[in-house]
């Protein structure tokens, strides 16, 4: 056995690609739950296309997943990647632009045939023709030692294929040093009943591992440390089984019952998967027969005394958007999630975007107030939904909780929360007949009273006409109709009262805010970090609250001579800090259904910068 | 069901020995439809039979989507929910699965419930939740003034049809028994006995209860059902549906319907060469004849049938959720959230 050094490194980012049904994601997941558990600080990009099994070895049928992890703070999945494992020449050509220069590339050559290189595009073979000299090239016939490990077992080819990806996961595993623990339990778990499968996948990842660590092939095994984290017991989380665990912690402590009224779409129905388990806490999941009925199920649920929520993506929220107008009007709690992805149409199902922020504050007819949170990482998404719902318990309002599908599937490491020391909520029932009017108001909160079906003596009736102030009877009248549009934008704006001050991240005066919101928060952090290292006066604001805002917003913003607000979009939020505080902020947009690289915001921040000097 | 809910379901309402009348069942609300509109007598039966039913008023909503027909809330001492358009059944069921032990009804028209709110429709009906649907057919949108519904009949000239209608007109009773409704009636806004008698057999029925009721429109649509409900030509142009009794209709009971083949045809019971045994003999748990019997509303020659053209048992949606909740929770215990926070892989940083 060769000799083999050991190097320590702060981070790395691996980037595993290959066909949609090469298992690409199932592989990286599988290495981030290790790395999680050796307690890197890490985050994740899953990268896969619309379609499920795209014709094998096309550019357009590749499915990605990068992982960047290490022993420092981690705030994105990585600008570039510094290895990149690809199953098949389209893999390849597809990713390299996102390696590093000495990168290192290790390849399939199986996937390397003539018609693989013929649909990838490539008039040689780049592992052969001496085109990747600039990077450490490991090519290995992945397939063929697959066949060779489980030889005897007479398997289908179809059945060695397949298990192709747990021999990637195993070098990478001897690579960067790290136990195949966890993933021998999943796969015992997983193929529990189909014992051929489990046997083959478990061989696979052994001789992935001993492969590299009896052939010459590598020289160096890496070691990255565990990451100086907050004390506490962590586990990795993606944004969407975050938030449907803030959701079912939030309806424990109201005590109600949570029910989600679905109707599948990307990147959103993870979150419906996820709520669908957990009957034992009393959770009712509905799947509807399209999202106008998942969202009047769930206010319908709401008018009976539940937590009402709605889960979806953007074109699902063009299609509630009557019923949350009538939402605004019974002024019911009820929460919206919007798992935001490329627009508009279908757009670009399976990548993220932050595009869907207008639509939340003004796509309805006639004056329609919501609030709207949105979360800033995967982690974020449990307090997000949290919030979301206590919130829209306590002012009985629809409200929508922003998440984007690099957040919903991108995953980090969570510091566990204590459930006890969450805030209480505690939504009350209104019973006393004495005095009972169905909109008359809360004094602090303005919210009106919930009375639910089965209260005796409170009969009453509501709906999507206008109200008479405090009687709730239907009204036409000029001067209450201007009076309720008034109280229900009021009502919205005192959320205000109780949401904590936004509070900027670096100087609270300088040169330049960069000011962001949503699943931006890493990219934008990375950014500033490396400015504020080399001592330029940069700030980071980033808005939880995007209606209402915190009071202190116009003042933090009017501390800077510059703003920039980078942004998945045209330019959203900016607008709306231009029109709401008079502020010539500048936008950096980005619309590729990808995450910003922080270079590029970086860059932007040096450009201002500049011209300042 | 929640502790919060539980709470409330435990007061207990002021005590009463007087069994409630139908006027404990009217609202405070003026009711605003036309003079001499058929809304009016289903309003009427409706109030009239609640009182049978011996369910409170407050455990009692009525929701409904939009159009004249839709406003009938208002007018129900109950709880109710005037929504949006087309989209009652789909808050009703929301409603339903978060609270098993509500009464539950929907009203609504030919326009909301079969045309914009036919896909909630047809799905509540193949769920089969504990819903009463009163469909108000006038086969014309009151409320917008007039224009042609998914009802209305072909040809049928109207403000956006002034050259006659080409659309094809639904069945609302074949509609709902291929969606694999479990109940399935049809009933007139003029004959108030039949439709209080039908009203409680839908409240009574578990499942999802499809109540058509022919209304008049006397503004936009007048006279549409009169052959089936005035004096000198319903004896002759309307079949009851009787369970286990055979199709006879006539002024003195002297026709009946036979079946040819699986098709129904009218034959004379004077002329001695059909006699009552030789009718079709009515049997709402039979789903085959359910269809052949609804298939014979627009076919000429043949009476309109009204009555229940279907009652069978199938397990309730609501209950179905309500099992599988139990199951786990027996199975694994009630939820603890401390427990899944720290569930599955875990590390700790000292
Ligand atoms: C989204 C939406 N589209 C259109 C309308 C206008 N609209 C209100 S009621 C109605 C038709 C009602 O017809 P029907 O359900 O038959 O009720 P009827 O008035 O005849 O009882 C229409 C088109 C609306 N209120 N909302
Ligand atoms: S328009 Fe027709 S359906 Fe509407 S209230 Fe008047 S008569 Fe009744
Ligand atoms: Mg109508």
């Amino acid at each position: 056995m060769a000799e083999k050094t050991i190097q320590n490194l702060e981070e790395v980012t691996i980037r595993f690609a290959g066909d949609s049904g090469d298992g690409m994601q199932l592989t990286g997941t599988q290495f981030t739950n290790t790395t999680a558990i050796l307690g890197n600080d890490l985050s994740t990009l899953p990268d896969y296309p619309a379609e499920i099994r795209a014709p094998a070895g096309t550019l357009f049928g590749v499915s990605g997943f990068q992982i960047h992890f290490g022993s420092t703070e981690i705030n994105t999945p990585g600008d570039q990647c510094d290895v990149l494992v690809a199953m098949n020449a389209a893999a390849l050509k597809v990713n390299l632009g996102s390696l590093i220069d000495g990168g290192t590339i290790i390849a399939n050559s199986d996937g390397f045939n003539d018609k693989n290189l013929k649909l990838a595009g490539y008039a040689s073979n780049p592992l052969t023709d001496g085109s990747l000299q600039k990077y450490h090239l490991h090519s290995v016939d992945i397939t063929k030692l697959t066949g060779l490990a489980i030889q005897d077992m007479n398997l289908s080819s179809k059945l060695v294929d397949r298990s192709k990806n747990f021999f990637a996961l195993g070098m990478m595993y001897w690579m960067y040093n790290r136990p195949m623990e966890s993933t021998i339990d999943w796969i015992e778990k997983k193929f529990g009943n189909k014992p051929e499968i489990k046997e083959a996948n478990l061989r696979v990842l052994k001789a992935g591992w001993n492969f590299s660590e009896t052939t010459e092939i590598f020289a160096v095994r890496y070691e990255v440390g565990p990451a100086k984290l907050a004390p506490g017991k962590y586990r990795n989380i993606t944004g969407n089984q975050a938030l449907a665990w803030g959701l079912i912690a939030a309806a424990k402590k109201a005590k109600l019952d949570l029910f989600l009224g679905s109707y599948p779409i990307t990147p959103a129905s993870d979150i419906l998967h996820e709520l669908s388990v957990y009957k034992h806490f009393g959770v009712k999941t509905f799947q509807a027969e399209d999202e106008i009925a998942g969202v009047t199920s769930a206010l319908g649920a709401s008018f009976g005394g539940a937590l009402g929520v709605t889960t979806t993506s953007g074109p699902g929220v063009a299609l509630k958007t009557e019923a949350i107008g009538l939402a605004v009007m019974v002024e019911l709690p009820l929460i919206i999630v919007n798992v935001q992805r490329g627009g508009p149409s279908t757009g670009l199902p399976t990548k993220t975007e932050q595009a869907d922020l207008l639509q939340s504050l003004y796509g309805r007819n006639g004056e329609a107030p919501v609030p709207i949170i949105a979360a800033a990482t995967p982690a974020d998404c449990f307090e997000t939904a949290f919030e979301a719902s206590r919130i829209a318990l306590k002012y009985m309002t629809p409200i929508f909780c922003l998440s984007d599908g690099y957040l919903g599937n991108g995953s980090e490491p969570w510091l566990i929360p204590d459930y006890n020391a969450l805030p209480e909520i505690a939504p009350k029932f209104r019973t006393e007949k004495e005095g009972f009017f169905p909109y008359s108001r809360d004094e602090h909160t303005l919210s009106r009273p919930w009375a639910i079906p089965g209260t005796p003596g409170l009969e009453h009736r509501i709906g999507g006409l206008e109200k008479q102030h405090i009687t709730g009877n239907v009204n036409y009248e000029p001067l209450n109709h201007e009076f309720m549009i008034k109280m229900r934008a009021e009502k919205v704006e005192r959320i205000a009262n109780e949401i904590p001050l936004a509070k900027v991240e670096g100087d609270s005066q300088g040169d330049l805010l960069v000011v962001g919101w949503g699943g931006t928060y890493g990219s934008i952090k990375s950014a500033v970090a490396h400015h504020r290292q080399k001592g330029n006066s940069v700030s980071h604001l980033h808005l939880r609250w995007l209606n209402p805002m915190p009071k202190n917003v116009g003042e933090i913003l009017y501390k800077f001579k510059h703003i920039l607000v980078p942004e998945l979009n045209l330019g959203q939020l900016v607008k709306v800090l231009r029109a709401k505080y008079l502020v010539p902020a500048v936008g950096l947009n980005k619309i590729q259904g990808l995450p910003f690289k922080s270079i590029e915001i970086e860059k932007k921040i040096e450009e201002i910068l500049r011209g300042t000097k | 069901m929640s502790v919060l809910v539980d709470e409330v379901m435990k007061l207990s309402p002021p005590p009463s020995d007087q069994k409630a009348s139908s006027k404990d069942f009217q609202s405070d609300q003026d009711v605003r439809w036309c003079p001499g509109c058929g809304d009016y007598s289903i309003l009427a039966q409706t109030q009239r039979v609640m009182p049978d039913l011996g369910i409170p008023r407050h455990r009692m909503v009525f929701v409904s989507g939009i159009g004249c027909s839709s406003r009938f809330p208002y007018y129900m001492n109950t709880y109710g929910f005037h929504s949006i358009h087309g989209r009652a059944t789909a808050i009703a069921s929301g409603l339903k699965m978060a609270r098993p032990e509500l009464s539950m009804w929907v009203v609504t028209g030919d326009g909301d419930g079969l045309s914009i709110g036919g896909n909630h429709m047809i799905h509540l009906l193949r769920r089969n939740l504990d819903i009463n649907v009163l469909l108000f057919n006038n086969q014309i949108y009151g409320l917008t003034k007039g224009q042609y519904s998914p009802t209305s009949e072909k040809g049928k000239i109207t403000k956006s049809t002034p050259f006659g209608s080409i659309d094809y007109p639904f069945n609302p009773a074949a509609l709902a028994l291929g969606s694999s409704a479990t109940f399935v009636a049809r009933t007139l806004d003029r004959d108030p006995k039949h439709m209080q008698a039908i009203i409680k057999r839908a409240a009574e029925h578990k499942g999802t209860s499809f109540v058509e009721v022919y209304q008049n429109c006397n503004v936009f649509n007048d006279g549409a059902f009169f052959q089936f409900t005035e004096k000198d030509t319903k004896d002759d142009t309307v079949v009851y549906l009787e369970h286990g009794k055979p199709l006879t209709f006539g002024k003195e009971k002297d026709k009946g319907i036979r079946l040819n083949g699986f098709s129904p045809e009218v034959v004379s019971l004077k002329d001695g060469k059909w006699s009552v045994n030789d009718l079709l003999v009515h049997n709402e748990k039979d789903t085959t004849l359910s269809f052949i019997l609804a298939d014979m509303t627009y076919k000429s020659g043949l009476p309109r049938p009204i009555g229940i053209f279907l009652a069978i048992d199938r397990p309730v949606y609501e209950q179905e959720m309500v099992r599988q909740i139990v199951f786990a929770q027996e199975k694994r215990g009630d939820g603890d959230m401390v427990k899944l926070l720290n569930s599955g892989d875990t590390w700790t940083v000292q």
